[in-house]
């Protein structure tokens, strides 16, 4: 599985990850919804770490498409909320 | 729905975009090849910018810094002249100048890691054009060829992803990069007008009154000082006249 975290860079990760990824990825949503910014941050670091430690990086001559792109670790709540559109979080 | 589908969604909208621009791969390939430099002229105006709002920023804190020696001056001018008035005045900026100072550093900060990251972008998107450039002209020249057709959907999506992430980071870098120079040009012009409390005054009320009081504390904490060093009588019992005062 190919995953790219955004303004970084792409990973080759085995699929087992998924599940870790998902699993933060709903608790991301809960804290966006919460509009808990610190908590916010905080599991999107978590979540990229995942990818990093688990994933090897792909390398740049080669150019795949990725399955899952997840955003910047660096974005805050607000520019997050702006990837949803009309900025509200529906489920 | 979830951050990662939205930004994957986010993501392949805008690949799909630039796949629908032309009707032959080969066509496709050389557009987005083309693209793709100019993609690279951005990313390095990019830096170019933040490197220019960067040093405006460190140029603003140094002058900050020689405001604040020269009210200190003043302040200590005043005081000999027994305008202890004035030299409150010039402390409060001095005060005001210093905060001013604080809330610079953390975006300059900033402002280096954004350069950073728009220059390892820059590094991985030159590899991976030099990459598709030779892979273009393999598969232009195979292009009758089933697996050939395979490989240029392949490497386009590929590609286009990678140029849509570069121009979302782009766009971010120079968002940032225009607020802060926003910024830089308010305090210019209160640095000008002499009135710099106004920005950095927090908005909220409580928090003002509470800046207010440590900026008063501080202030008078000075005042104390420089009287000393100056010789001139400490404030405790007011302050007797001599003859012919």
């Amino acid at each position: 599985m190919i995953v790219r975290i955004a303004n970084e860079g792409q990973y080759r990760v085995d699929s087992g990850a998924l599940d870790e990824i998902n699993e933060i990825d709903s608790r991301i949503t809960a804290a966006m919804a919460r509009n808990d910014g610190a908590e916010f941050r905080r599991l999107l670091g978590q979540m990229v770490e995942v990818v990093r430690s688990r994933g090897k990086p792909v390398p740049p001559h080669e150019i795949v498409e990725s399955d899952l792109v997840l955003p910047s670790p660096d974005i805050s709540l607000d520019e997050a909320r702006r990837l949803f559109p009309g900025g509200e979080l529906l489920p | 729905m979830g951050l990662i589908s939205r930004m994957s969604t986010v993501i392949k909208s805008k690949v799909n975009d630039l796949l629908n621009r032309a009707e032959d791969p080969r066509q496709t390939m050389d557009y987005a090849y083309q693209r793709q430099l100019e993609h690279l002229r951005d990313v390095r105006r990019g830096i170019v910018e933040v490197v220019a709002a960067r040093r405006r920023l460190e140029l603003q804190a140094a002058e900050l810094k020689q405001n604040t020696s020269k009210l200190d001056d003043q302040a200590r001018r005043a005081l000999a002249a027994g305008r202890e008035d004035l030299a409150r005045l010039a402390l409060e900026r001095k005060q005001a100048a210093l905060q001013q100072i604080q809330s610079l550093d953390p975006q300059i900060a900033e402002l280096e890691q954004q350069q950073e990251k728009l220059s390892e972008t820059e590094q991985r998107l030159t590899a991976k054009v030099e990459a598709f450039r030779t892979q273009k002209e393999v598969i232009k020249a195979q292009y009758s060829a089933a697996e050939a057709q395979v490989k240029i959907g392949e490497s386009l999506t590929g590609l286009s992803e990678e140029m849509a992430d570069v121009g979302m980071a782009v766009d971010r870098a120079q968002e940032k990069t225009q607020q802060l120079q926003a910024r830089a040009g308010a305090i210019d012009e209160l640095v000008s007008a002499g009135t710099l409390e106004e920005i950095a005054a927090p908005s909220d009320t409580v928090e003002r009154e509470l800046a207010k009081i440590t900026v008063t504390q501080s202030v008078d904490r000075e005042l104390e000082q420089m009287k000393q060093q100056l010789g001139l009588p400490q404030p405790q019992p007011p302050r007797q006249l001599k003859e012919g005062e």
